[in-house]
């Protein structure tokens, strides 16, 4: 389908994805050193191991293109090779490396470029596009493919707007392995309606298929004490956004300074205030409900002194909201009551479509813990492994 | 010429030496690509540069610059510098 058919995609509330009970969940984990499927059983309660797939590769993100339940794409690299992404289209039986992986244009003469050190963030693009997916990277920059994944090109024109790069900074701004462009997010009504996020660099919204994108940070603090300007997006670190599936008006976001909400083209609203003090609302993940708009479950971790990014006070615990962020209640049942200091990057932890909704996170140490009762109740399917970076909850067709 | 291939990179070439032609270090890696498709950019980023943990040799000397003019007698070594954990 070409970009002129997409714009003319029907607006429409979106339904609710519901999950026949006939097709079990995958998840796809992606680690520092390869990445492994888990497959379950109709109950959710055993789990055949299937791996590893690219042993050795550092794997960002393995992602299944839910248009048709059998496309996988990889963002691998190693420690001694560039990056590159991995296809598959019989469910992860053969992969194929892409012809064309993300990679930044060439500078002209004289000009220093830059060069993608690792794909991290993969999204499938609107159910009316198949085919479609984008990709961002470290360094920050957002990518297109229109061909399912086997060739990618630089998509809108942040990559090389002297504004953005201004806000993306150097390599020195981000994150100790690079800074991130993440948390692309497609409006389930308008394929045209698109979202984005820097670490750092702020949120980003375009609603004319990326020609144009406007800066969504009102609302939003930077940390304090160092006079930074809270008006500019440099200083700005969102950690993970989701979007509500059957409210796309509701954003939720993990950021650096905190837990929030928008509704709307309202400002960001701090939710993660009403956390208990000694836990805070600094942390990576974020996992909406696939039906109802009020819930939301995070992963807290320790964002004091010199930021150790562990389970605060070594006891882990997920947090829910069942309000959207009035209140929030510790589910921490069948977790490591004391000395367990991992913690869970932004792209480890998500959650199926079934009901009750399973959730599944992976840990910095290798861990892969699962709920098949929306958090009242954790059971570990996996140890072992290496730091995990990515969970995603599929189901093949 | 000859090129040796890291075993990094040999789930392209399936082979640890391949033979390939090129007045330049850089026409050698484009044919290496042709022949393997995927190879070169594991290698050689977007803006041309030698990635960081990547050496070459050619018959016996690191050559950084990929106009370097080679002969057809000259043997060409990649080589994954050691690292990480």
């Amino acid at each position: 389908m070409t970009r002129n058919n997409t714009q003319a995609a029907i607006k429409k509330k979106p339904t609710a994805p519901r999950v026949k009970s006939t097709r079990p969940v995958v998840v796809l984990v992606a680690t520092r050193k390869g990445a492994w499927f888990f497959h379950g059983d109709a109950a959710r309660r055993n789990w055949r191991v299937d791996g590893p797939h690219f042993l050795g590769h550092i794997v960002s993100h393995l992602v299944l293109d839910p248009r048709d339940g059998r496309t996988l794409l990889a963002a691998a690299k190693t420690g001694h090779l560039g990056p590159t992404v991995f296809r598959s289209t019989d469910r992860g039986r053969t992969w194929k490396e892409a012809a064309q992986p993300p990679a930044f244009a060439k500078a002209p003469e004289g000009e220093k470029g830059r060069s993608v050190d690792h794909t991290f963030w993969l999204t499938p693009a609107h159910a009316n596009e198949p085919n479609v997916w984008y990709a961002g990277t470290s360094p920050q920059g957002l990518f297109r493919s229109d061909d399912g994944g086997v060739t990618w090109a630089p998509f809108s024109t942040i990559n090389d707007d002297p504004q953005y790069r201004e806000w993306m900074g150097t390599a020195q701004d981000g994150t100790p392995d690079g800074p991130k462009l993440h948390s692309i997010i497609i409006d389930p009504r308008d394929p045209r309606h698109l979202y984005f996020a820097m670490s750092g660099g702020g949120v980003h919204e375009s609603r004319d298929g990326g020609s144009t994108w406007r800066v969504l940070i009102t609302g939003m603090d930077v940390v304090e004490g160092f006079g930074f300007d809270a008006s500019k997006p440099t200083f700005h670190d969102p950690h993970c956004l989701r979007m509500c599936p059957t409210n796309p008006d509701r954003i939720y976001q993990q950021n650096h300074c905190g837990i929030y909400r928008r509704d709307g083209s309202a400002a960001w609203v701090r939710i993660g205030k009403s956390m208990p003090k000694k836990v805070g609302d600094i942390g990576f993940p974020l996992v909406v409900h696939p039906r109802d708009d009020k819930t939301v479950w995070v992963f807290p971790m320790d964002g004091t002194t010199v930021w150790p990014r562990t389970s605060p006070d070594g006891k882990p615990a997920v947090y829910t909201t069942r309000n959207g962020g009035k209140t929030w209640q510790r589910l921490d049942a069948g977790l490591p009551k004391s000395q367990a200091w991992w913690t869970v990057k932004r792209q480890a932890m998500t959650g199926d479509a079934q009901d009750p909704v399973g959730l599944y996170f992976g840990t910095s140490s290798g861990e892969l813990w699962m709920s098949r009762d929306e958090g009242r109740k954790w059971n570990c399917i996996a140890r072992h492994l290496p730091e995990i970076y990515a969970v995603e909850a599929a189901q093949f067709a | 010429m000859k090129v040796l291939i890291p075993g990094a990179l040999r789930s392209y070439t399936e082979k640890g030496e391949v033979e390939v032609s090129g007045a330049t270090l850089g026409a050698v890696l484009a044919e290496l690509d042709r022949e393997y498709a995927g190879i070169r950019f594991r290698m050689i980023d977007e803006q041309d540069r030698i990635r960081r943990h990547i050496r070459i040799f050619v018959n016996g000397e690191q050559v950084r610059d990929l106009a370097q003019p080679l002969a057809a007698k000259d043997e060409v070594v990649i080589v994954q510098a050691l690292s990480g954990g």
